[in-house]
């Protein structure tokens, strides 16, 4: 990355030593001035909270009163213990795969159309984007009527070739597959045109030797395609990852109350968290379940580039 | 990425073509697609406004619209008249939402701009010791969820009195690993070291080289980034949601709240949900190609 770099060597003849002494301070010193922004205010508002969540999960500590004894471990395995912990560590890996499978395949469908020749090309891919402007929130809105279990849209859709309503609240399974849908509503636009970029990387006369050897489309997509995608591939796969384990916003106002359904069948993790420290005011339990949250996103990051090498390296191989 | 594209190409058929072979072999794969590939094309972009229009449709009628069973697809007349009760609610602070939206989301923009830009041009291009370690720590603080920062922000807010405060927003979104990391990507591969050196052979200080040389020359790069985290400051909700309150909030927590009241009348809340939604709509229209440009070039080089 630092291929190449300036180096404090004196270039001119000498001159003043004063101006001299200052320019070999400025070169020495200027680069540590410039990064010094980020990393001054990383410690502050990163670095510090993620140590100091750490030392908050070992106490005893409430919203309101503060700092109470040190509990050692307690607050972890009374999470661990908690039913309501687990409920929500299932919704949240099971909204993660119902969104981010369908979105990276669907994602994949849309790049590869895209790559095509298209005519007004600016306008398709503008088009796929659209619905990553809409705040989350707003997705929430709009998609907890559109699934209402009532008088929804969906339902409404549904009714009219003979299937009966489906309870998109009350359901868990339903409610999770509404969830996921918002989460692939704003993000499959957004993936497909990173997923496009990869596919434009790949070098033409691939295809056209390809073609000459008389592969067809499919198995130049199948062939060609995924395999030279394996880096984009694994780049949106560890984003979505991160982002989609985290998710709050859309289950929170999926209904009017935000706490995750009456059977708690859309709590996630991260509402769970919000739960404990600001409903039940206890920060200690809250650290311990952010720390947890952190060692589970760890651990389906590897899985999934552990998954994703294999399978792309599989099929790497030209027979 | 693009160095590992043509390293991993697979062995193929590669004798010279002549030029007719060539012409070929571009024509089989270069040729304007079918209507079919509209088609879908079309579909995706009906899906993604589908749901807006259909919020359009509940907004422009009144409470008992949402339970419709036979709605109309063209619009009643109430748009305006529930925009306004969504603006006149007190209990929202619609006008005062949108004003901490746009004062946090440019602040922090630029902000991180300046920074990703100051700290990007130090990585990408200068030497110094301990640069490898400090820009791989970046990048592995990406992973880091933000969860794991509430508890202890909340408790320092609380302490400094900045809770229910939007200065309490802007602090934690100034440090952005993404602008770092995006900025040095850039400046490495667009900023010729040749262009630093004659600077710096004339005369010019290590400041005066970064502002006059490398700053203009990453103009692009830096504008890219500044729209995306402002799209994403714009629609960041959870920390926003924990450390204000609905007194003071930015344009998410308003339309949270304003779900969350007794008597839900939806065609005003989706009439909100779209109001906050016009201005990344209008920047969407005026800057939609360079989003387009930015998430592409972000993915090669990323």
């Amino acid at each position: 990355m630092t291929t190449s770099a300036l180096r404090a060597k004196p270039r001119t003849p000498r001159r003043i030593a004063f101006s001299q002494k200052l320019g070999r301070w400025d070169v020495k010193i200027s680069p540590y001035l410039y990064v010094s922004p980020f990393f001054i205010v990383f410690a502050v508002v990163g670095l510090f909270p993620l140590l100091y969540t750490a030392w908050v999960s070992l106490h005893k500590w409430d919203l309101i009163a503060g700092q109470g004894p040190w509990v050692g471990l307690d607050n972890f395995t009374f999470v661990l213990g908690q039913d309501q912990f687990w409920e929500a560590l299932r919704n949240t890996l099971s909204i993660f795969l119902l969104s981010s499978v369908p979105q990276i395949l669907l994602a994949l469908l849309i790049a590869a159309v895209l790559d095509n020749n298209l005519r007004g090309s600016t306008f398709w891919r503008m088009s796929v984007l659209l619905p990553y402007i809409i705040m989350p929130v707003a997705v929430g809105l709009i998609f907890g009527q559109l699934f209402a279990d009532k008088y929804g849209l969906i339902n409404n859709l549904l009714g009219h070739i003979g299937i009966p309503a489906i309870g998109w609240h009350t359901d868990a399974f339903s409610a999770q597959i509404a969830i996921a849908t918002m989460v692939n509503f704003r993000w499959t636009g957004y993936n497909a045109l990173i997923l496009l970029a990869g596919m434009q990387a790949i070098p033409r006369d691939l295809y056209e030797s390809a073609a000459i050897d008389g592969a067809g489309r499919l198995r130049r997509f199948f062939s060609i395609t995924i395999p030279q995608l394996r880096p984009t591939m694994i780049f949106v796969i560890i984003t979505a990852t991160i982002g989609g384990l985290q998710i709050f916003d859309e289950p929170t106002v999926f209904d009017q109350y935000g706490t995750g359904g009456a059977d708690h069948q859309y709590l996630t993790l991260t509402m769970y968290l919000h739960n404990i420290g600001w409903q039940q005011l206890d920060f200690g339990r809250a650290s311990a379940i952010a720390w947890l949250l952190f060692v589970v996103i760890i651990l389906i990051g590897l899985i999934n580039l552990a998954i994703t090498r294999r399978i792309a390296s599989n099929e790497g191989r030209l027979r | 990425m693009t160095a590992t594209a043509t390293r991993r190409a697979p062995k193929l058929r590669t004798e010279q073509p002549g030029w007719f072979e060539r012409r070929r072999r571009k024509a089989i794969v270069a040729q304007r697609p079918g209507s079919l590939v509209y088609a879908f094309l079309a579909v995706v972009l009906v899906a993604g406004v589908l749901p807006l229009y259909w919020s359009f449709l509940i907004g422009s009628g009144d409470s008992s619209t949402i339970a419709d069973q036979n709605l109309s697809w063209i619009p009643a007349g109430n748009f305006i008249a529930n925009a306004l009760k969504v603006m006149n609610d007190p209990a929202v602070n619609f006008w005062l939402a949108t004003l901490n939206s746009i004062i946090v989301s440019t602040t922090v923009a630029v902000a991180v701009v300046l920074f990703s830009s100051l700290a990007g041009y130090a990585f990408a291009k200068l030497r110094f010791r301990g640069s490898k370690v400090l820009l791989v720590f970046v990048i592995a603080t990406t992973a880091v969820p933000t969860q794991l920062a509430v508890v202890p922000l909340f408790i320092a807010m609380s302490n400094l009195g900045w809770s229910g405060n939007i200065g309490a927003v802007i602090l934690p979104g100034l440090a952005s690993a993404f602008g770092v990391f995006w900025m040095t990507q850039y400046m490495s591969g667009a900023l010729p070291d040749e262009l630093i050196e004659a600077a710096r052979v004339d005369g010019a200080s290590m400041i005066r080289t970064f502002w006059s040389i490398a700053l203009p020359s990453a103009r692009p790069a830096a504008a890219m980034l500044g729209l995306f985290i402002f799209i994403m400051t714009w629609t960041n909700f959870f920390w926003p949601f924990i450390v204000l309150g609905p007194t003071d909030p930015t344009l998410p927590v308003a339309l949270q709240e304003l779900q969350a009241s007794h008597f839900v009348d939806y065609s005003i809340v989706l009439a909100g949900a779209l109001l906050a939604t016009v201005p990344l709509f209008i920047l969407f229209v005026f800057a939609g190609r360079q989003l387009v440009a930015g998430i592409m070039q972000g993915a090669v080089k990323g």
